[in-house]
């Protein structure tokens, strides 16, 4: 009987539509005007690669010691080196890091061992041409530069 | 099947997918229908295929770490921890107390997360909408706190062989808490938009019925499994990571149909959260990486792990030939073996119940092609 009576007054239905109609007051909705609003990240987001510089002297904190392109799986980074004949130390040259390869997943971050790779909390990385993926040193250093329109 | 010749015009050869939005991925369905009637299927798979299993051969075992996340996207922490597992159990080694307890927090919670996903589709494939808005609310907050342990949300690479990379976080017991308490309430509310809705019931109930030695033969595990009736649950059967500590029940129905298994995972849903709390209280301090050398050289030997992944029994299958790369590394994905019992389980129903039996299935197309 009750099943019955619960069947003809369709509560079933009722109770979900109950639970729909409380989210529906405006403290429930969420927009997030992207652009206008960036969303914050966590603090060990792994996502644009850079290449630490040291503040006080502007030089680079990399070693070209290796390391971080041993680690990666994806074999992506290719570090330039060049001994200097002076201070008979390695010098780092050239960096290029293709970040249309890289799958995000930290190896290289873990594998420097001064801490001169660092996987940042910049997320946009949308670029207009298939080259500006592969970032060189420079970009590495100052952050991505804007691609200009090529028509 | 009866032989029928071309003549048989009621017979109707229907492609359903790659690209059909409820194969979740890229499964092509062959279906052989007679009017409304599914007279039996074929499924073909490898559309995603990405040769896994190869890398892994030209990949030292650190620096495949990574690719396993990418097999079960949905899972990837479970992913992670087999074969963090495999590896672990090929070095002799084990995971400090701490990172175990912190692995256990991160697969059950990302089991909540994947389950989420699963019912919000599913639902969305038999035509409620509601639920999947709610469930990726959900979901949003589990993956916040992978991003905010690990720094990535999907393809997390949570684990590493032999413990952990990340330290916790501040605050990382209290968010697990946070999320326990918001949790629990909201799987009641799903409960109450679908467990009694007339149309849901009528749509699962007796829909893509397996049962228990059909199951066993098919070699299905998981939740398809145990809402079959089968008590099989490889965190009490074969404890892993410090699973015999806690304490949790194995949910089980009878009927094995699809509204069991969707009565199944709801349950398992709340047992996580049990999981993840006590976990959460009992985490010991102390060291979170045990004695791995930076090189990692197992002796020759190999070493077969399988853990209990939302969707069923992953196991890890790796050869070493004492070099730093694996000779060979096999996955023994759980969906690829539950798919194979979707032609038993839909034959003689209806194109639609394809659809519901597919959700059901929660299979994903990463891990089957890998
Ligand atoms: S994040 Fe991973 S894939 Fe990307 S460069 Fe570093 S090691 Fe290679
Ligand atoms: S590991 Fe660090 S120091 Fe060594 S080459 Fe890479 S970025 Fe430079």
């Amino acid at each position: 009987m009750r099943n019955l009576l619960k069947k003809i007054f369709l509560v079933d239905l009722f109770q979900g539509l109950w639970v729909t109609f409380r989210y529906q007051h405006p403290r429930n909705i969420y927009t997030e005007q992207y652009p206008a609003e960036r969303p914050k990240v966590a603090e060990r987001y792994r996502g644009a690669p850079r290449l630490n510089i040291n503040p006080d002297n502007g030089e680079t904190l990399c070693i070209a010691c290796n390391l971080c392109a041993l680690a990666c799986p994806e074999a992506l980074i290719v570090v330039g080196s060049e001994r200097n004949e002076a201070t008979r130390r390695k010098e780092l040259t050239t960096f290029t890091y293709d970040t249309s390869r890289c799958m995000f997943c930290g190896l290289c971050e873990d594998a420097c061992p001064v801490d001169a790779l660092e996987l940042t909390q910049d997320f946009e990385l949308a670029t207009y041409t298939r080259e500006g993926q592969i970032w060189d040193r420079q970009t590495l250093e100052e952050g991505p530069r804007p691609t200009p329109y090529k028509c | 099947m009866p032989d029928s010749t071309f003549l048989d015009s009621t017979e109707l050869v229907l492609n359903m997918g790659p690209q059909h939005p409820s194969t979740h991925g890229v499964l092509r369905v062959i279906l052989k229908l007679d009017g409304e009637k599914v007279l039996g299927t074929e499924c073909v798979i490898g559309y995603l295929h990405r040769g896994v299993e190869k890398i892994a051969e030209n990949r030292t075992y650190a620096q495949f770490n990574p690719y396993v996340d990418r097999m079960d996207y949905v899972a990837a922490v479970s992913n992670g921890l087999g074969y963090c597992l495999a590896i672990e159990k090929l070095l002799n080694v084990e995971a400090p107390p701490r990172a175990q307890a912190v692995r256990v927090i991160l697969t059950e919670l990302n089991r909540i997360a994947s389950h989420l996903l699963w019912l919000g589709t599913h639902a969305l494939d038999i035509g409620a909408i509601t639920p999947v808005f709610y469930c990726l609310r959900e979901r949003e907050e589990a993956l916040k706190i992978f991003e905010k342990y690990c720094g990535a949300r999907l393809t997390t690479h949570a684990f590493r062989i032999g413990g952990l990379l990340y330290e916790t976080y501040d605050g990382f017991e209290q968010e697990v808490r946070t999320f326990c308490d918001m949790f629990l309430p909201k799987v009641d509310e799903y409960e109450e938009l679908l467990t009694n809705n007339r149309i849901w019931v009528g749509r699962l109930k007796n829909v893509g019925i397996l049962n228990a030695d059909e199951c066993k033969e098919y070699g299905v595990t998981g939740p398809v499994l145990r809402a079959s009736g089968v008590k099989w649950d490889l965190r009490k059967a074969q404890p892993y990571s410090g699973y015999e500590k806690y304490d949790f029940e194995i949910p089980t129905r009878r009927n094995g149909d699809t509204y069991d298994r969707y009565m199944v995972r709801m349950e398992e849903m709340r047992q996580a959260v049990r999981i993840m709390r006590q976990a959460v209280d009992g985490l010991p301090e102390g060291a979170i990486m045990g004695k791995v050398g930076k090189v990692i050289k197992p002796a020759m030997g190999e070493a077969y792990v399988s853990i209990e992944a939302p969707k069923g029994e992953l196991g890890y299958y790796v050869v070493s030939d004492n070099s730093t790369q694996p000779y060979r590394v096999r996955v023994r994905p759980p969906s690829f073996v539950n798919l194979q019992a979707l032609d038993r389980m839909v034959r003689g129903g209806l194109v639609a119940d394809v659809v519901a039996v597919i959700g059901t299935l929660d299979i994903v197309l990463g891990e089957i092609d890998r």
